[in-house]
């Protein structure tokens, strides 16, 4: 034992280990009222791991020249190929459920309100470059849904309306445009050059991005302290020892809770990976089992589940005015992930949780929820006639939540007052 | 807060309402049982027969089939390997793509993983859906894939014996293929319950310390 403590206190003379241990693990105060809604940060962590991991071991197999094949050689000849190929393909859907439910839950309790609106930026970055991850991994396994999927996609580059710029006109726009798309593929068609170098960006540089997000997110997080379901500031009422009375340290406390929700995300995980691993086509999709053919187009290119919010607004609007329809749903797609980074400035509501605010708010937030479900379910759909008339619907409610809502919404409500300390408990 | 997820879910159900909509019910469900070596054996022996002059199946080894259906691997060799002589070889066949697209339109495609491209029951469906149509090249159309460009290979077999009969080997084709895109499926769902009980198991203490620790939290 006293060699244990003399290793520790020659490597903390050195480096803050035990400092850092108790700022963010013994020390760290988070409020005891922390509900259902709180396991899916954690959980986000969890499911993190599982795609560094299970990426590493496919790495180890997986040839981008040769994709298709490649995947079916990790599914057959590698010894667990299959388990470790489904983790990563249901983890990343995976990653997105319990990353929505995460985000949810910040908005169901202003969790992005002052003092917390860098915790909300860092957060957002994270689920962008959540997106981009996602899409790049899709690209990788080179079956027909990857391709047409990349098609759509990398075309969009070529849909930015330079030419709403007065020095650049129609055909200017459009060589920028082809221009543009030639260089995200790396080549004037879809290839082994663009499945290379989205190998590169989905394997190293992203990741990295992500990790390093992820990182700063907690550090800002834990900076300014947990919000929680009551929307109660802890640190507003310590006590003699400047520990907030409503604080109970993270470690052991949080930890011990979490470590029941880890095991039920598993078995729920497990069920999915042991007897549903396709989601019935919406985890990884029918025409990904045919490899890419650029020669046959699928009836009907879809997005995995996760995209299709977004996707549902590229294809909701149909108004060529000032510049392409095609434009308009670059840009409420682009405006639908940007209008949210602007969330914590666009909540002018003074109470910060749900189970203050007024009825108009509870109802709203109820239907922006079944809004953004419903948007996502039409963008793995045809977009055919009644479809797109509730996508635009649909689209119009999203900004109008973002817009007029939350900013005005608290003037034509009656709030109930807020408590001093958080209530309930665990 | 109850009523307000309630709320959230029965303004859901249209959406469910609207997925469950979609469903083909046009095909005959495939009777698949992948515990049934009879029957993938059957199917493996028609498929080599019947199919694998024109239609290969490059993702399966000969050996890993010989393995799964309980096969010896001299009888794969003598009789279901024409191709090579080596039983860890993929189950390739002869045909010359581009010769193919000359005879057929199209050149067959690789079933390999066709039952999870398409469906189990589209399969089966597929193989008992030709039809006689002298409008066609090869005198048969089909019900399920209109104006395809394979023959109906099986029309010998279906003539000589009766419908009965006829479905169900065509059933074991379909058994066969639905194994042969994904071999490790009977392994993955007996592995999947030993890891559920695992966690199970582990999630007992887990609880009991939480509540332990959670005791003096008020």
């Amino acid at each position: 034992m006293r060699v244990v403590n003399g290793l520790i206190d020659w490597v903390d003379a050195r480096l803050p280990v035990v400092n850092t241990y108790k700022k963010h693990m013994s020390e760290y105060y988070a409020p005891k009222n922390f509900n259902f809604w709180y396991y899916f940060g954690v959980l986000s962590m969890v499911v993190l791991v599982n795609q560094l991991l299970t990426g590493i071991w496919l790495t180890m197999f997986f040839s981008p020249s040769q994709g298709f094949e490649s995947v079916e050689y990790i599914m057959r000849d590698v010894q667990w190929g299959w388990l470790i190929r489904y983790m990563h393909a249901v983890g990343a859907s995976a990653f997105f459920a319990v990353v929505y439910i995460h985000m949810f839950r910040g908005l169901m309790y202003g969790s992005y309100k002052p003092p917390r609106e860098l915790v909300w930026i860092f957060g957002m970055l994270i689920y962008v470059a959540l997106m981009a991850e996602g899409f790049l991994g899709y690209v990788l396994p080179w079956g027909n849904m990857s391709y047409w999927g990349a098609q759509v996609i990398i075309s969009l580059a070529g849909a930015i309306p330079f030419d709403v710029l007065p020095f650049i006109d129609a055909n200017d726009a459009k060589e920028i445009g082809e221009a543009l798309t030639t260089w995200v593929r790396g080549d004037y068609l879809l290839s082994t050059a663009t499945v290379n170098k989205f190998f590169a960006l989905h394997v190293v540089a992203i990741p990295l991005v992500l990790v390093a997000l992820v990182f700063l997110h907690i550090l800002a997080l834990h900076e300014v302290g947990s919000n929680n379901p009551d929307g109660v500031e802890i640190k507003k009422n310590k006590d003699e020892n400047g520990i907030p009375k409503d604080g109970i340290p993270f470690h052991p406390y949080y930890t011990v809770k979490d470590l029941p929700g880890v095991i039920i995300f598993m078995m729920v995980f497990a069920v999915v990976i042991f007897y549903f691993p396709t989601g019935g086509g919406y985890l990884i999709e029918k025409p990904n089992f045919a490899p890419a053919d650029p020669l046959k187009t699928p009836d009907h290119i879809a997005p995995v589940w996760y995209y299709g919010p977004y996707y549902a607004m590229l294809r909701a609007t149909t108004i060529d005015w000032f510049i392409s329809s095609k434009a308009w749903g670059l840009i409420a797609m682009g405006g639908a992930i940007a209008i949210l980074f602007l969330l914590p400035w666009l909540d002018r509501h003074p109470v910060k949780s749900i189970r203050y605010k007024g009825l108009l708010s509870k109802i709203t937030l109820a239907l922006f929820v079944v809004d953004f479900l419903i948007l996502g379910y039409l963008g793995t759909q045809p977009a055919t006639g009644l479809a797109k008339t509730v996508a635009q619907i649909g689209t119009v409610y999203y900004f109008l939540f973002f817009i007029v809502i939350l900013p005005f919404g608290h003037r034509f409500e009656k709030s109930k007052p807020v408590p001093e300390r958080v209530t309930g408990g665990h | 807060m109850k009523k307000f997820f309630a709320a959230i879910l029965f303004s859901c159900l249209p959406v469910l309402a609207v997925a469950a909509g979609g469903h083909d019910a046009e095909y005959e469900k495939a009777p698949v049982n992948l515990q049934d070596k009879v029957s993938l054996q059957n199917g493996a022996k028609l498929f080599v027969n019947y199919c694998m002059g024109c239609h290969s199946l490059e993702y399966l080894r000969y050996g890993r089939m010989a393995d799964d259906l309980g096969i010896p691997d001299e009888l794969v060799l003598k009789y279901m390997n024409f191709t090579s002589d080596k039983i860890g070889d993929p189950m390739q066949n002869a045909m010359d793509k581009d010769d193919a697209k000359k005879w057929f339109g199209t050149a067959p495609p690789d079933l390999t993983l066709e039952a999870r491209l398409r469906d189990p029951d589209w399969l089966y469906s597929y193989l008992i859906g030709f039809y006689e149509d002298e409008s066609r090249p090869f005198g048969y159309n089909n019900k399920v894939f209109p104006n395809v460009g394979m023959p109906h290979v099986m029309a010998g077999m279906q003539e000589a014996v009766d419908e009965e009969e006829f479905k169900a080997a065509m059933g074991d084709i379909t058994n066969f293929l639905t194994y042969a895109a994904e071999p490790i499926a009977p392994t993955r769902e007996r592995i999947g319950v030993y890891v559920l009980v695992f966690l199970a198991i582990l999630l007992v203490p887990a609880y009991l310390l939480k509540k332990e620790y959670w005791k003096d939290v008020h």
